[in-house]
């Protein structure tokens, strides 16, 4: 018999206690050194182009942009109220349908809008409310009287409403989707019916008990959405202002400008962005002590009822408004993309025809096969990463810190043009821009966060036992991983897998800068396309867009039922 | 064919300077079986976490583990060639009832009808034979926990823990499956540690009780 030894544990990691370094690395290096390539030259300093002084002539040019201040307004007020609708629908939304049978499975109800790329989702919105598009084709010439289309501007409105709307297509459905997360960590169900056994009505109960609970679990995808929110691009060229247009479209304006003298101008215009999305989540933040306080009075003056509900059937009925337009947003694309044509102001097109995909196939096929390589590619890298973190976590057996947590949500807080255009510096500086791999890596760094977001609680919720049992029956670590855990946990590890493909497949700025405007992919080229396209060929793009995720989804949901058919307790649909 | 007793040298376990295991020495003989008593929370299942070498690294634990003449204490779990048995059966539920009995059959024997042969055995001595190609979940309560043991034993443990196995079952099944489990650890000559909180379980042991207190 050995003497004691103290503490045993045995270190069983080797190899994987590199990985969370290398995965922070993966995407903290490209974002750090993105946002110096981008203050360098906001402060003048850009040698390649002549910009040898620090000095502060950038933000001059910007300050004298003649649509400076409505620039800034527009992107303040568009991001805040996004923000402000989002955040209040989501949770009125939750309030109020908390307790429906549907409500458990809202997540299935809404994977088709989350697997759809934002641009796709504005393309179709814009189908929908343009002065030619669906809304005032239905009404009219019956209601509206126009047999042409009127002259008023419902999509790039200067207010930016259409870009509001917008986003709150995606934004609201996010935010459902975390809720319902953060509640199954709470005793949710039994803190409710307490609470209408002492009177309070759903609504008030679930706003005063569960909202309190599960608030610190949201707060992070709420920052995310006003980041978003501020910062888009995408959305914002096809729904947003255009003269003078949001902060972030300018600053991608000017640094895509044949003039590289803009780059300067564009680099204020990108930290200055950066600053106000910093300023908005610390308002923001300061915004939820008052909340804090006030809240916690509210509750002990112990009001049953009130305007809580009436409130919380108003965000239900703004769910639901938003949902069918959602709907409809998808569908029009899909009808517009099989018109043989379709004048105004007839609601449906004459007759729908395979023709115009077939026209198409020649100029999708090639941005779709990219779009398919680097989704696969950059999911694959990231999963891999992940689940060699999530590994190495639980041998182990530690768990991660809020801290990391806070890490993973930077590729999502920080404006993507903040660090893109710098990066896209340092990739032409190493001769690397352009290529699959620099483009890859740029999705990666917003693939990796949502693949482990998605991934972390069911991974870490695995009861660590079937481990011990099998560590018991002889199995190696190795053994245990891919006998074991992995197919155990393959429906998390597919849908996660889903979620990183979706968000790779709808990266438009990444791709963009990465590739240097020389990769094209489905989102890129429908992006481009909706600034003046026929229709036809927009919603061809758009639908191929939105239709990869969407298969990617369905796989992840139906793969697992087919292969674990004989399997009752893991073949679940859900 | 038994490896000699279950030995533990001074085993003590602490977590956060609190004292959860005293210094335990202890030798279980092939075929007997030794109950450590005590209330949830006293740190039962550390204890056999750690003989298992599954602890967390949040416990201080320190003393040796050896079956036989073979030392143990710092081997990883899936060379120590210790069986555990937990209250849930942990079948792993993506493999049919003879695929976890597979896994766990050692990969030397390699011939397969033999491993077939093996697995039927089983099967027929938890009176279950045929039941190779279903689904666990269509297994009732009882003849999970059945499955479970036998799928321990196939894997050819030199010792067996018991980490409440009983606690879930109703009243008559619990009988009938502790005679299972003691019938089959005193045939196979396995050195066997159970703990519990009931002292049913500790009596239908029949073997030495220690009792530890709530630290």
């Amino acid at each position: 018999m050995g003497e004691a030894v103290h503490e045993v544990t045995v270190d069983r990691r080797g190899l994987l206690s590199w990985m969370p370094a290398l995965t922070v690395g993966a995407f903290m290096l490209p974002i750090g050194a993105g946002l110096i390539g981008t203050l360098l030259p906001a402060f003048g300093y850009l040698p390649a182009i002549g910009g040898s002084e620090f000095g502060l002539d950038p933000w001059r040019r910007l300050f004298a942009y003649p649509g400076f201040a409505t620039s800034v307004t527009v992107t303040l007020v568009t991001g805040v109220v996004t923000a402000l609708l989002a955040v209040g629908i989501a949770f009125g939304f939750c309030a109020w349908a908390h307790d429906w049978r549907w409500f458990r499975r809202i997540g299935a109800w809404l994977a088709p809008i989350l697997s759809t790329p934002h641009s796709a989702i504005a393309i179709g919105f814009a189908f929908l409310v343009a002065p030619s598009g669906w809304i005032a084709r239905a009404l009219s010439p019956w209601l509206t009287g126009w047999v042409l289309p009127p002259d008023i501007a419902t999509v790039h409105d200067p207010r930016g409403l259409a870009l509001v709307f917008g986003l709150l297509l995606k934004e609201v459905p996010y935010l459902v989707l975390m809720i319902v997360g953060a509640l199954q960590q709470v005793p949710a169900r039994q803190h409710l019916a307490i609470a209408h056994a002492l009177g309070y009505s759903r609504a008030a109960a679930w706003i005063k008990v569960i909202l309190p609970q599960i608030y610190p679990q949201i707060r992070l995808p709420v920052y995310a959405v006003i980041a978003f929110s501020l910062s888009v691009v995408d959305v914002a060229l096809i729904l947003g202002p255009s003269n003078p247009p949001p902060l972030a479209v300018l600053a991608v304006r000017w640094f895509t400008d044949a003039d590289i003298q803009f780059y300067f101008p564009a680099a204020a215009a990108a930290t200055l962005l950066l600053v106000l999305v910093i300023a908005v989540i610390a308002g923001w933040f300061a915004l939820e002590r008052v909340a804090m306080t006030t809240g916690r009075r509210w509750i002990a003056r112990g009001g049953r009822r009130g305007v809580v509900a009436a409130g919380a059937r108003a965000a239900a009925f703004g769910f639901g408004g938003l949902f069918v337009l959602s709907v409809l947003a998808i569908v029009g694309m899909g009808v517009w993309s099989f018109a043989t044509e379709w004048r105004f102001p007839d609601a449906w097109p004459p007759a729908l025809s395979l023709a115009n995909w077939m026209r198409r196939l020649d100029g999708l096929a090639h941005p779709a096969w990219i779009t398919f390589v680097v989704g696969v590619l950059a999911t694959a890298i990231a999963l891999a990463l992940v689940l060699s973190c999530l590994e190495n976590e639980s041998r182990g057996r530690r768990r991660t810190g809020t801290g990391a947590l806070w890490l993973l949500y930077v590729p999502l807080l920080v404006p993507q043009v903040a660090f893109l255009f710098g990066g896209q510096v340092l990739l032409v500086r190493a001769n690397f821009d352009g290529t699959i791999v620099a483009v890859v890596w740029a999705h990666l760094i917003f693939v990796l966060p949502y693949l482990f977001l998605s991934l972390a609680d069911p991974w870490r919720a695995f009861d660590p036992r079937y481990a011990r049992t099998a560590a018991s029956l002889g199995a190696s670590p190795a053994r245990v991983f891919w006998r074991i855990k992995l197919p155990i946990l393959l429906r998390p590890v597919l849908i996660a897998s889903a979620v990183a493909f979706a968000v790779s497949v709808g990266q438009y700025l990444a791709t963009v800068f990465a590739g240097n405007g020389r990769v094209a992919t489905l989102t890129t080229d429908a992006v481009t396309l909706a600034a003046g396209a026929d229709r036809r060929v927009i919603g061809a793009y758009a639908l191929a867009q939105a239709i990869f995720p969407l298969v990617a989804y369905i796989g992840a949901a139906v793969l697992p039922a087919l292969l674990y058919a004989r399997r009752r307790a893991i073949a679940g649909v859900s | 064919m038994s490896a000699g007793a279950l030995r533990l040298a001074d085993v003590r376990i602490e977590i956060g300077g609190r004292e959860l295991i005293p210094p335990l020495t202890l030798a279980i003989e092939p075929g007997e079986c030794v109950t450590v008593m005590g209330p949830s929370g006293c740190g039962k299942s550390t204890l056999l976490a750690y003989i298992a070498g599954t602890i967390e690294p949040a416990f201080r634990a320190s003393g040796g583990v050896a079956i036989g003449a073979r030392d143990i204490t710092r081997l990883p779990p899936e060379a120590r060639r210790i069986g555990i048995q937990f209250q849930d059966d942990l079948l792993f539920p993506h493999l049919s009832v003879g695929g976890n009995l597979a896994f766990a059959l050692p990969a030397g024997v390699r011939d397969r009808g033999a491993r077939r042969q093996r697995i039927e055995a089983a099967l027929a001595e938890a009176e279950l034979a045929g039941f190779a190609d279903r689904d666990p979940a269509t297994l009732s309560g009882g003849q999970r926990a059945r499955v479970a043991l036998m799928r321990t034993l196939l894997a050819e443990p030199q010792a067996l823990l018991l980490d409440e196995p009983f606690n879930k079952l109703d009243a008559q099944l619990r009988n009938d499956f502790r005679r299972f489990v003691f019938a089959h650890a005193e045939q196979w000559g396995l050195p066997t540690l159970l703990v519990t909180h009931d002292a049913n379980d500790a009596q239908a042991a029949g073997g030495r009780v220690i009792g530890l207190a709530r630290p």
